[in-house]
């Protein structure tokens, strides 16, 4: 498309949104509409997507999965100190920055950069600040593909988190264009102009694809622990932002047969700090798997960068628990000093919730935390906490239930300290409800509205017409 | 400093000013412009720090912006000691060790 006579402001770009969608993702979502709230997911991930058997082969081929379970001794035998008796879960973790581009990341970009390559695009472009985007320029790099991030990076003052920096200068080190942005949701129509500009893939992270690779990691879990164990986990913690890693890993779960796990979702707590906030940009520590992200996303999916998000947590999920970004710090030392492996921190925050659930678990049980990412300059406790103290941030020992996000970071004075806390999943259903209705302007619910209500909250068409009576 | 033709620079534009804002964001993000950063080979022969140039992108895309950054770094790096963490090694080995 020539882009050099379009009316390129604000407001054009952004009325052009849903025909660059469209030749930019290859997927006509208006094929899977109801024309009210319902819309057809499982016949969308079907038709969208592969096998699961296929995409086991896409991965294959860039080395991709097979990632190692590890067993977690001494996070066991220091959880059981502080649980009653009886009671401490052992605790096993899914390496996957054992993954190319050290994040399970890897699979979800995989089949993305595939399906790019097998339309005949010639370059895919993803908005992303975090791992994603080093694994969509690993694959694309693999694949032969050209390859745009765009950032969201700098505060108004020209400071970025220094985990973000990393994140470009990886995707740079793949051969990736990187454009770096200041604060602001306005990075979606520069991501528009791109894709209009290039005629790349969007190789969004909501997409059926970048959803469906995560699938393989649910399978695995199973299909591992079974040969090493004989058993499914009890539990399955997984760190939820944007959905799409709960959501493929409880896909995956499910397709091999494994519907009795208990799908825990868990995100650093930074409840009070505004994600669009040029001044409170630099006030957090944690760039990704937090509520920024996960509460908003989860209580309206469809906010993402395609008509319809592949990412629906609110579908899978049994139980949403927060951390406080000091557990999660503390809790990234402790598997350094205890078990030797070094991982970044952002990626531990399902395995903070973990040490604590495993607390309230009887000894035979498991629980399976999904996700490690890697660790390195930038992507570490040390400059990210070194940028939180530069940043006005107090850090200091104490209990983390006390602390306050944007002015201090406190690191639990003992580990019996750190307390996963639940959210209340029944008020984040009826908020999912409620949105649905305001945000579509449907009136009156159909019958096929109410099933798909009752499918997307995992819950039942009595509780949604409970829901529908009290808004 | 001078950059010449074919040197790896890195570039500044303003995307959208504070005027052209979307109307969404919150008061102070809206008071500042959407700056955009990138990098690529200078297209133009010689431009001063400051110049307004055209660069040829990694993947070569040919885009416009200020010159700030010849043979531009990473200057990210694993941050200074931070005390307030070193307790936690010894006190998580010394609670296992009780134990046995």
């Amino acid at each position: 498309m020539k882009t050099t006579d379009m009316d390129m402001s604000y407001e054009a770009v952004m009325a052009r949104k849903s025909e660059i969608m469209k030749a930019s993702v290859g997927i006509d979502y208006a094929e899977f509409e109801s024309g009210s709230i319902a819309f057809d997911f499982e016949r969308m991930m079907k038709e969208t997507g592969y096998t699961l058997e296929e995409m086991r082969e896409i991965q294959r081929e860039t080395g991709v999965g097979n990632t190692p379970i590890l067993e977690l001794k001494n996070f066991t035998a220091l959880a059981r100190k502080y649980a009653p008796e009886g009671k401490g879960a052992r605790i096993f973790l899914k390496d996957e920055a054992s993954n190319p581009s050290g994040s399970f990341k890897a699979r979800r970009a995989a089949i993305s950069v595939y399906n790019a390559k097998k339309l005949g695009y010639k370059g895919v472009i993803a908005a992303t600040s975090g791992n994603y985007g080093a694994a969509v320029a690993s694959q694309a790099c693999m694949r032969g593909l050209k390859c745009i991030i765009v950032q969201e990076c700098y505060d108004s003052q020209g400071k970025g988190q220094p985990e973000i920096i990393e994140k470009a200068r990886k995707c740079e080190a793949y051969g990736a264009e990187v454009v770096q942005l200041s604060v602001g949701p306005e990075l979606f129509y520069h991501f528009l102009k791109l894709l209009e500009e290039t005629g790349y893939f969007n190789a969004s992270l909501y997409t059926p694809f970048g959803i469906a690779g995560v699938e393989t990691l649910g399978y695995e879990i199973a299909e591992q622990m079974m040969e090493r164990e004989g058993r499914l986990p009890d539990a399955v913690v997984a760190t939820n932002a944007g959905g799409g890693n709960l959501t493929g890993t409880a896909r995956g779960l499910i397709k091999y047969g494994a519907t009795d796990v208990e799908i825990i979702g868990a995100s650093v707590d930074l409840k009070g700090l505004h994600m669009a906030s040029d001044k409170q940009f630099n006030k957090k520590s944690f760039t990704t798997g937090h509520t920024g992200f996960g509460i908003p996303f989860a209580t309206w999916p469809d906010r993402s960068d395609v008509p319809r998000s592949a990412g629906r947590p609110l579908r899978y999920m049994d139980r949403y628990v927060t951390v406080k970004q000091g557990e999660v710090f503390y809790t990234t030392e402790m598997l350094a000093q205890l078990e030797g492996l070094e991982r970044g921190p952002a990626g531990n925050t399902s395995l903070t919730a973990a040490f604590s659930l495993a607390q309230e678990m009887d000894q035979d049980q498991i629980i399976l935390v999904q996700e490690t990412e890697y660790t390195g300059a930038g992507k570490h406790i040390l400059p990210q906490l070194t940028f939180a103290k530069e940043n006005g941030i107090e850090i200091f020992r104490g209990n983390p239930a006390d602390s306050e996000n944007g002015v201090n970071i406190i690191l639990p004075d003992n580990p019996g300290l750190i307390k996963a806390v639940d959210l209340d999943i029944l008020k984040m259903k009826r908020s999912y409800v409620k949105n649905c209705i305001e945000n579509t302007g449907v009136k009156n619910p159909t019958e096929e509205d109410m099933e798909f209500l009752a499918e997307d909250t995992k819950s039942t068409k009595v509780y949604i017409s409970k829901i529908l009576e009290e808004i | 400093m001078k950059a010449f033709k074919g040197n790896w620079v890195r570039i500044y534009d303003v995307v959208l000013t504070a005027d052209e804002r979307a109307p969404q964001v919150p008061d102070d993000t809206k008071s500042v412009p959407l700056e955009m950063w990138n990098k690529g080979f200078l297209v133009d022969d010689e431009a001063e720090i400051g110049d307004r140039v055209t660069v040829e992108t990694y993947i070569g895309r040919r885009i416009e912006g200020e010159l700030i950054e010849i043979n531009p770094a990473y200057d990210h790096n694993y941050g200074k000691c931070i005390p307030e963490l070193l307790y936690i090694g010894r006190q998580t080995r010394e609670l296992l060790e009780e134990g046995e």
